[in-house]
């Protein structure tokens, strides 16, 4: 249970004096109508958070909610483009990563963020900017041990190992001990994004009753977790966020498992876009896989959706799907599965070409005779695909970094649905793009699924899940729910992306 | 202390084995060679050959490559026979300004976001057209506080494995010990995270690059006291020798892995392996290609321990 007298509305009644820093009750950082937006896409819209020591404010809200967002400008990662930040009652002109260290403010990052090819002492003195001079080794190792042994007794790791040596468990003990770690800059504030994803149960609760311990003695801590058990066990406040907002904002005792969820769904619902269910009991299964939890399975014509909160295996699911159709040695002439792309600059577009060429590198062998490709049927088979999916450009010849994201999206999904491949694998390929273009993939998808196509569509977006047949639900690297048909909803979505009480 | 060998120790197994192995084969085809003046002999041109692979693992260090370094080392092999002799201050004058133009390389390239293979590539032609300008033939002369150096004939050891040792020392503090090779090294794992703690990722790459024409000079200026004289080509193999000395000292392209110990050592065997193909009386047509052999055989050997740990890791 959260421990603490909390009043309304996250106010912190404070009983107990600061013995760690002397300070007031005074936010130790305050963001104040924070906005942020990447292009098209609005991260935070007009956020305001105070942490205030003695507090563990615990962060849920689904994908694209605004969570890393608000910690990359807790941490000083990222300036809002809108809005102020104080600390400890002063409003700064200049918040940046050093200042934000300087006031103690520490984050263990949801991906690895220490250097593999260094050892835990090593990383500590990078971590420790202060750790230097003659001795130094000495030194980081005495820190980095001591809060080892604090946050997990009886770790059983040597700090002289390389960080690439350890397994992705003990990788995360670190992470952890290093935020909590004091040389010089006591830490006030640490934000913990998934900070037991890898952990096991008696290692989560270890870390866990660390963090109490850390917020009794005055310290301050925000918890991003899936795991809703371990948010309403240890929070002392819970903020909920969607769509770049603060939705809710009340103390743990409020709340319950079930309110949590509901309260991270949106409010309309985008029913009017649902698709008429289809009857495919019939139709032949084309692609399957297994693994840990329940079996992937998809239909001819079936859109399947991979749902959950980003980076619980959706990804690795999309390639072992193309690995098992695809051959390591020999292209195969008829390919059984395409791909589109999720990060179009990293493995979508060829930056240096051409619209069409962008277009026609996917069934080149369709279009080629004895291994000369044939201009004329490339020009036609990129106008035909221009006018079906309007792609907004004068003339294809354009490069493709001519076109805005949106239009360089369609021109991917043209590449996937000009081959013959009846599966299509899609990785999250909306990101970023505009609500018009998506409406229009939208429609270009859900055709060519009446059409007898099977598209398997990792998207992180609600909307976009509730347009498919069927959908699976993964959390930690494994499926852990099929919905179908009516019951594709966002509050089942919810339900099982995040850990409740049955942990 | 639980009794485990490191990775990294594995690391510098192989490359201190396949030496080994090479050396008893030496002695064994020459059991001549088994001698003071035999040893200095095997190993002399080993000394500026191992200078340029520790300032080409400075620069890997950082995830990036020198293309230029066999003609950087020409360069200053040409201003260590003419300027340095002949007007010593001057020639370190210049030799200071091109250890700050590889410091400057390196920020352009972090500021740019440009590959270093390419920067480097361009200003090989660059130092090769100095080079030509300073010595159009070949001749010059070296110092002779250089030449002493480089043929003083130390008790016990000869100079050769004494400098060699001395080097990797030198580099072993520089690189794994110190604070700015935890950085330069920190850089290369995992760049975001010490930009994330707060240092200058800009800094810490031009302080590699800088290092690394430091012991790029050093090379030339070695190479020049161990040959009498220079010439625009004479280093132009170092490019090739001392990424392959990294590489088959355990270093990696990519990662920041690099052992400054193992650099030397690769940089040994490299030396050796010709020496080795001599003595086997393999005709320098050959010589070559079965040096390729070699470094073949010892990249499969680590590719195939690699594979080992990491299925041990799997389990």
């Amino acid at each position: 249970m959260p421990r603490g007298a909390v009043g309304p509305r996250g106010e912190f009644s404070w009983s107990k004096p600061t013995s760690m820093t002397g300070d007031k009750p005074k936010a130790i950082v305050e963001v104040a109508d924070a906005k942020v937006s990447f292009g098209a896409v609005k991260a935070l819209d007009g956020v305001t958070l105070a942490i205030r020591p003695g507090e563990c404010v615990g962060l849920v809200g689904h994908n694209g909610a605004g969570k890393s967002t608000i910690v990359s400008v807790i941490n000083g990662g990222l300036t809002p483009h809108q809005g102020s930040i104080s600390a400890d009652g002063d409003i700064l002109a200049h918040y940046g990563i050093n200042a934000a260290r300087e006031r103690g403010v520490r984050c263990v990052f949801q991906e690895l963020s220490l250097c593999p090819n260094l050892t835990v002492v090593e990383n500590t003195r990078i971590l420790h900017r202060h750790l230097g001079g003659f001795g130094w080794r000495k030194r980081a190792k005495e820190v980095i041990e001591r809060s080892l042994d604090a946050v997990f007794p009886g770790h059983g790791i040597a700090s002289d190992r390389s960080v690439g040596e350890l397994s992705i468990a003990e990788r995360q003990m670190v992470e952890i001990a290093m935020a909590f770690s004091d040389a010089g800059v006591a830490p006030r504030l640490v934000i913990l994004d998934e900070p037991t994803s890898s952990l096991d149960a008696s290692l989560a609760e270890q870390m866990l009753t660390y963090v109490r311990h850390f917020v009794a003695a005055g310290g301050s801590v925000i918890l991003i977790s899936h795991i809703l058990n371990e948010i309403l066990s240890t929070a002392s406040r819970i903020v909920v966020m969607k769509d770049g907002r603060i939705v809710a904002d009340r103390p743990a005792a409020d709340w319950t498992d079930q309110s949590l969820v509901e309260a991270m769904g949106s409010v309309v619902k985008g029913e009017a876009h649902r698709r008429a269910t289809r009857d495919l009991a019939a139709a032949p299964v084309v692609i399957e896989q297994g693994g840990r939890g329940m079996p992937f399975r998809a239909k001819r014509g079936e859109i399947v959706g991979l749902a959950g909160l980003a980076g619980h295996g959706q990804t690795r699911m999309l390639m072992k799907l193309h690995a098992a159709k695809t051959s390591d040695w020999l292209p195969r002439r008829d390919l059984a599965v395409t791909f589109v792309a999720g990060d179009r600059r990293l493995n979508g577009v060829f930056e240096l070409w051409s619209i069409l060429k962008n277009l026609s590198i996917g069934s080149l062998g369709d279009l080629a005779k004895r291994g000369v490709v044939n201009a004329a049927a490339e020009a036609e088979r990129g106008a035909d695909w221009k006018r079906r999916i309007d792609i907004r450009t004068q003339d294809l010849a354009n490069r493709i970094l001519s076109l805005s994201g949106g239009n360089q999206q369609k021109v991917l999904f043209a590449r996937a649905l000009s081959t013959r491949a009846p599966v299509v694998l899609m990785d999250d390929p909306m990101r970023g793009v505009d609500v018009g273009t998506k409406q229009e993939v939208y429609e270009i998808v859900r055709q060519q699924a009446a059409g007898g196509r099977t598209f398997v569509w990792y998207s992180t977006e609600m909307e976009e899940v509730c347009l498919c047949d069927r959908v699976y639900v993964f959390r930690e690297g494994a499926i852990v729910a099929e919905l179908a048909g009516g019951a594709v909803t966002e509050e089942n979505i919810l339900a099982a992306s995040f850990r409740g009480a049955e942990a | 202390m639980r009794l485990t060998i490191s990775a990294d120790a594995i690391r510098l197994a192989i490359p201190a084995l396949s030496l080994t192995m090479l050396l008893a084969a030496v002695f064994w085809l020459q059991p001549r060679a088994m001698s003071y003046v035999g040893l200095n002999l095997l190993f002399n041109l080993a000394v500026p050959i191992a200078l340029a692979t520790i300032a080409q693992m400075l620069i890997m260090a950082v995830n990036d490559l020198d293309l230029s370094m066999g003609t950087f080392v020409s360069f200053v092999a040409c201003v260590t026979a003419t300027f340095l002799r002949d007007a010593p201050m001057i020639g370190a004058l210049i030799l200071a300004g091109v250890v700050m133009v590889y410091a400057v390389l390196g920020v352009v390239i972090h500021l740019r976001n440009l590959p270093s293979i390419v920067v480097s590539l361009g200003m090989s032609f660059v130092w090769a057209g100095l080079a030509v300008l300073l010595l159009p033939a070949p001749g010059g002369q070296a110092p002779d506080w250089v030449r002493a150096l480089m043929t003083m004939k130390p008790p016990f050891a000869p100079m050769a494995i004494v400098v060699s040792v001395a080097i990797a020392a030198a580099a072993h503090l520089l690189v794994m010990r110190s604070s700015l090779g935890v950085l330069i090294r920190g850089v290369g794992g995992n760049e975001r995270s010490v930009e994330r703690a707060g240092w200058s990722v800009l800094a810490a790459r031009a302080a590699a690059y800088g290092l690394a024409g430091f012991f790029a000079v050093l090379a030339g200026i070695a190479l020049v006291g161990l040959t009498t004289s220079a010439d625009a080509n004479i280093a132009l193999r170092y490019t090739l020798l001392s990424i392959a000395g990294v590489i088959l000292g355990g270093g990696e392209f990519i990662g920041g892995r690099v052992s400054p110990v193992g650099a030397v050592i690769g940089a040994l065997t490299l030396t050796l392996a010709g020496s080795f193909l001599s003595f086997l009386r393999i005709s320098p047509d050959w010589q070559i290609g079965a040096q390729g052999a070699i470094l073949i055989i010892v990249l499969a050997l680590r590719l195939l321990l690699n594979r080992v740990e990491k299925r041990e890791k799997g389990r």
